[in-house]
């Protein structure tokens, strides 16, 4: 297996340290970049296959390809880092650890685009991600890594940390945007609003994503050839009930089972029940599904909305309680929903009350059929991928554990709590 | 309320980092807020002239968000991560440890103004689930019985 260096030097001691990066071959990549013609970065970043880590997965490279060469047309780059999706915390622990990476990989993205200004949106509660970055920024300047005449090349580029205040949906790249020009954070309709053609302040926008970019610097340190002999590699954020919940970086296509050995296991004496494989807006699998490849194929599966995602695994042993779990994921998006649009705004609300009724011994039979068609009248009719996120936890909670819901219904108990809470 | 000379020049300098100065609007929110304790409508009033922008129009996006609050609060704000990474790994446990000791429910003050106590939603932090903030730190995994000490932190 190769070895990991997306987190090699996450935990060293002088962590965002300019001169520690610097010696390391930090900012290399940049100078090779430099070197090259914009169109000839943005290539070798599609010839490596890198695609986005934020979710949707979509080749880093064609992206930018659909912004336009013409210099005379301002362009943007905007950082997505407001990392938010239930059990994702890759992002966090980059900026955290690694900041030049990050600044590395803006600024090699705004010379590919030809974009002279560059804004990472910051979730609001990194506060040690905002100190890290702060600083890493002020030295980027003084050295002439950021600003006019980057290592005197003749390109400038300015780079502004600007800041989140608590809306789960500014992650979604149009509500981003509205939120960086300092509006509500509501999704823009897509088709015309795709950032790359009309973005922050209505021109063409390389929206990134933190994890994106940092693969960037390494690609342009290295060359995509040697890129691609890595796996491609991906960071996983493991939570849940395993030994050692962390970010681990794996080759695309680890399977379930061998990520959950990389975070150390089940706890002793404790049996595998379900899993999120791509974060709380893909469906929930049961063991059935433990040698899955995790990759971008895993949407094929036969199990509605499973997915990558985030790559972030939720794993829930014996303990968890299917029901518990489904109603307080759902809590989650009610309580994040814009209210742009009606499936989102009211089936939510719908489906949490449905499940908390179930939850507290008042379910009824009937009340099954009705999850699932809440879920079905959600299904294509959001104006954004927040309210698709609602669905598969519900079909697939349903198609896998019935019986649970089946159990509270008929008993109003839980049986797993008295199971376990002896 | 008015905000200080060093407040506003700080929103200015803000709005100046961006091409068009709306874009700094929820930076100044927070500059507003940590001055004035909670955005008060002629703090919010103050912010938008400064940008540019009707009040009303500040007003309604500061209300969209989580994190400004329009009331003052405790000294310390506590979030209690309850979303599921934190759910599967007893955060339940840890908030009804801190109702207890607080004598206060999630929402509330305590009477002598030291703490705020509220619920989070995913706070990237899972690896340490259950993860609670106090003020801008993080703390986790806790164990309710380190509650006490961690507390005793923040005067
Ligand atoms: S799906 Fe939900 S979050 Fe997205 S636009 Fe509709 S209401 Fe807003
Ligand atoms: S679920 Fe609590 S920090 Fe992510």
């Amino acid at each position: 297996m190769p070895e990991p260096f997306l987190l090699k030097y996450i935990h060293e001691p002088d962590q965002g340290d300019l001169d520690a990066y610097v010696s390391r071959g930090g900012y290399e990549g940049l100078r090779r970049a430099l070197a090259m013609r914009p169109e000839e970065v943005v290539d070798e970043v599609e010839r490596s296959g890198l695609r986005g880590r934020g979710g949707a997965g979509f080749g880093t490279g064609r992206k930018w390809k659909f912004l336009p060469r013409d210099p005379a047309v301002t362009k943007y780059v905007v950082v997505n880092a407001d990392e938010g999706e239930p059990g994702t915390f890759k992002d966090r622990t980059l900026m955290e650890g690694d900041p030049h990476r990050l600044i590395e990989g803006i600024v090699i993205a705004g010379y590919a685009v030809d974009a002279h200004q560059a804004f990472i949106y910051l979730r609001r509660e990194f506060h040690r991600a905002r100190a890290v970055l702060e600083r890493a920024i002020a030295q980027a300047y003084e050295r002439g890594y950021l600003g006019r005449d980057i290592l005197g090349s003749g390109y400038h580029l300015d780079l502004v940390l600007a800041t989140g205040a608590g809306a789960y949906i500014a992650g979604e790249e149009t509500a981003l945007l509205e939120s960086l020009e300092g509006r509500r954070a509501m999704p823009r309709l897509k088709p015309p609003f795709y950032p790359a053609v009309k973005g922050l302040y209505m021109q063409p926008t390389a929206l990134n994503n933190v994890e994106t970019l940092c693969h960037v610097a390494w690609i342009l340190a290295r060359g995509e050839a040697w890129y691609r002999e890595q796996g491609p590699p991906i960071l996983f954020s493991v939570s849940g009930h395993v030994q050692r919940p962390g970010v681990y970086e794996l080759p695309l296509g680890t399977s379930i089972r061998q990520v959950i050995e990389a975070a150390g296991g089940l706890r002793p004496g404790r049996a595998f029940k379900a899993c999120f494989p791509g974060g709380t807006s893909s469906a929930i699998l049961p063991a059935a599904y433990l040698d899955t490849p995790m990759d971008y194929d895993l949407a094929k599966l036969d199990v509605y909305g499973a997915m990558l995602g985030s790559a972030a695994l939720i794993v829930m042993d014996d303990t968890a309680c299917m029901v518990e779990v489904v109603a307080r994921t759902v809590e989650f998006y009610r309580d994040e929903s814009c209210g742009k649009c009606t499936p989102c705004r009211e089936g939510t609300v719908w489906l949490s009350q449905v499940l908390d009724r179930i939850l507290h011994g008042k379910g009824r039979p009937e009340d099954l059929e009705l999850l699932d068609g809440i879920a079905r009248g959600m299904t294509g009719t959001c104006f954004c991928p927040l309210g698709e996120s609602v669905p598969p936890a519900i079909y697939s909670s349903l198609r896998f554990f019935r019986h649970e819901y089946d159990h509270h219904v008929r008993t109003g108990h839980c049986d797993v709590k008295t199971a376990v809470q002896v | 309320m008015r905000l200080s000379d060093a407040a506003r020049s700080a929103i200015v300098r803000l709005a100046g980092q961006f091409p068009q100065p709306r874009s700094a609007l929820l930076g100044a929110l927070f500059v507003a807020q940590e001055e004035a304790g909670a955005l008060h409508p002629e703090v919010v009033a103050e912010v938008a002239a400064l940008l540019g922008l009707p009040a009303s129009e500040a007003a309604a996006v500061a209300s969209f968000y989580h994190l400004y609050r329009f009331r003052p609060e405790g000294r310390h704000l506590i979030q209690v991560c309850t979303n599921v990474s934190c759910l599967l790994n007893g955060c339940r446990a840890v908030l009804d440890d801190l109702r207890r000791r607080l004598g206060i429910q999630v929402g509330e003050t305590t009477p002598d103004g030291r703490f705020t106590l509220k619920t989070a939603e995913c706070l990237a932090a899972c690896e340490a689930a259950p993860v609670v903030m106090v003020g801008p730190d993080r703390h986790g995994p806790l164990r309710p019985e380190q509650i006490g000490e961690i507390l005793e932190r923040y005067a």
